[in-house]
């Protein structure tokens, strides 16, 4: 291509459109940085200097060492990691193994399967009945299968699942028929070996989404000791209560501060396993969409 | 005669042995999809069966099927209550607003980043962009009550510039504001994704003609770039009008305080607090079911004119 020279509006274009970019970056990084500083920031120091804040002012861990000391904090985090490591688990299985039988050529209930999960793509039967069946028919309320079995497969995933087993060779499955494999066999020893990027990428998707996940939660749980870490956030971060918290502190106006920044050091506390992931899993999540995209 | 029902015995042993053979087979495959099958109907299709309590009296009692028939009951007393005209109104109004703002955003983005020359700038931007999207929604929307509160971030930024400081979220005057410029905030970059994708599909040959012929890059944008992503742009569309009654509720529900009910309030919000606070069943999955009739109608008629004038369409 010949490069052409730039004209004066071209280059004034490109200055203006690289300060919108960083603009963007700014207000999309921006606040989740100003939480991390306020978090470690000194609460006297902090009161005085609201608005934009660049760099912690003063160190001071306390904020940390309250929302550690909270009971509520650890049992939630218990409570998350389990479903997110169960969840995640049996959510990666069943979606492999939905999206193999969709795959099987010769496989009679193939299409009656495939339409049945599309359909719910496009059609649920909406919040309440999806609650009475599993709190009223199934009974699962407050137990921690209801935080998962509900939303266990995502056949949008299931599809993009799909798209990768169907890229495979077929020779290398009539190879291992050959050799006397099963069905069972090739699922577990060829195609999910074969497949280990894309089962990176599902449970990265499962995991950050049982991570987030607190409506479930909030709809089944009724037992604080049984809430996970996103309702025990709610709970500090919005009905705005951190009485629960251990402050030490005498005076009114420092109980506020430590209050703040209490919320501040929870909020970090909840999403820096995303933080420190982020950088890793966004292209696959990037890739997921695509694959998406190109199927629907 | 007697040869007709014979071949028709046996073609009829020969579909019973073909399903014998099926499932001998494929055995396997079959034990498979069990737990596959029973997610479904148990998770999927029950509930969507459950959708006919809407013209029932739901009680616990005698279940489902047992419960009696009351046919439009549910469906008059919330045409008739209040919340109807306060909840359509609420929806219509955050959604169109959702609609006009976060809409053409990640496109006009998708479009400003592809101007873009460095490739680290650019992926560094695009990068930051998704972060919002990661974040969970309790997250989110505790640092929205945060920031836009008495001494908050944003309130005390405001007042710098000559406004007020004050509690913004809780103000039946800006809350729908900020619901959809936080929207905006958070799907920006993420949204963006498949227009990106859909301009890297932009033929090049085309932008080499082009410049050839003279056009610069205002002239390439809209004679090449537009036209090249104009049928994801109208298929986006499309699907976002079919959820124009769907405002997430998630979002509503951690955001809205008792003050703000009456301006934040949608049909989604209304339909949990009905039947998960109120134990209201019966009338909570018929305002539910309205809201997904109204979108499925919206849907089609998006579809159908948008096949009409641009012969672009979903299905």
């Amino acid at each position: 291509m010949v490069k052409q020279k730039k004209s004066p509006g071209e280059h004034c274009f490109d200055i203006i459109n690289i300060l919108i970019m960083i603009g963007i970056a700014v207000i999309t990084i921006y606040p989740i940085y100003y939480v991390a500083v306020c978090s470690i920031s000194d609460g006297n120091q902090l009161i005085g200097a609201r608005g934009l804040i660049l760099r912690p002012l003063g160190l001071d861990w306390s904020a940390y060492k309250a929302v550690f000391s909270n009971p509520n904090i650890f049992s939630g985090y218990r409570i998350t990691l389990t479903v997110v490591v169960i969840g995640t688990t049996l959510s990666v299985l069943t979606t492999a193994i939905g999206a193999f039988l969709i795959t099987r050529k010769d496989f009679a209930a193939k299409r009656v399967l495939s339409y049945m999960m599309v359909f719910t793509m496009y059609f649920t039967g909406g919040m309440i009945p999806t609650y009475l069946v599993v709190n009223n028919f199934l009974h699962l309320g407050d137990k921690l299968a209801a935080l998962i079995l509900p939303t266990m497969i995502s056949v949008y995933n299931l599809i993009i699942m799909k798209a990768n087993f169907e890229s495979i060779p077929d020779s290398i499955e009539e190879a291992a028929k050959i050799d006397g494999a099963n069905d069972i066999v090739i699922l577990f020893r060829i195609i999910l070996p074969l497949s280990l990027s894309v089962i990176a990428v599902m449970v990265l998707f499962y995991g950050v989404s049982y991570w987030n996940s607190w409506f479930q939660a909030m709809m089944y749980m009724h037992d604080r000791s049984e809430y996970p870490l996103q309702l025990i956030l709610r709970e500090i971060l919005i009905s705005n209560d951190t009485s629960s918290m251990g402050t030490t502190s005498s005076a009114a106006g420092d109980q506020y501060m430590i209050g703040e920044s209490i919320k501040y050091a929870t909020i970090m506390v909840a999403t820096l396993p995303i933080l420190c992931l982020y950088p890793f899993i966004q292209k696959y999540f990037v890739k997921g969409v695509m694959v998406g995209a190109v199927k629907g | 005669m007697n040869r007709v029902i014979e071949q028709k015995v046996k073609k009829e042993k020969r579909l019973s042995e073909r399903i014998l053979i099926e499932f001998k087979k494929n055995k396997y495959l079959y034990m498979l999809s069990i737990p596959i099958f029973l997610y479904f109907i148990l998770f999927k299709y029950l509930p969507m069966f459950g959708l006919t309590l809407a013209f029932k009296d739901y009680n616990i009692m005698r279940g489902v099927a047992g419960s009696e028939w009351v046919g439009l009951k549910y469906f008059k007393e919330f045409f008739s209550s209040v919340y109807f005209g306060r909840t359509l109104l609420n929806t219509l109004i955050i959604s169109i607003m959702d609609i006009a703002v976060g809409f053409p955003m990640p496109i006009i983005f998708a479009l400003l980043l592809n101007e873009l020359r460095g490739k680290y700038f650019k992926k560094f931007v695009q990068t930051a962009s998704y972060l919002p999207h990661f974040i969970s929604m309790v997250v989110i929307c505790g640092m929205i009550t945060d920031f836009f509160s008495t001494d908050g971030l944003i309130s005390t930024l405001i007042s710098k510039v000559g406004g007020e400081n004050m509690n913004y979220v809780g103000d039946p005057a800006y809350f729908r504001q900020i619901f959809v410029g936080t929207n905006a905030w958070q799907q920006l970059g993420w949204n963006s994704i498949i227009y990106i994708a859909a301009l890297a599909g932009v033929d090049r040959e085309l932008y080499e003609a082009a410049t050839v012929d003279g056009a610069g890059r205002w002239r390439q944008l809209i004679h090449v770039t537009l036209p090249g992503i104009s049928g994801t742009i109208i298929i986006m569309l499309i699907m976002r009008l079919g959820q124009v009654l769907s405002v997430g509720y998630e979002k509503i529900i951690l955001l809205y305080t008792p003050q703000t009910y009456d301006v934040a309030d949608v049909i989604s919000s209304y339909t949990y607090r009905a039947g998960i606070i109120n134990n209201r069943y019966s009338y909570s999955i018929s305002v539910g079911m309205f809201q997904s009739v109204i979108n499925v109608i919206i849907l089609l008629t998006a579809n159908t004119i948008s096949k009409k004038v641009t012969e672009t369409s979903l299905f």
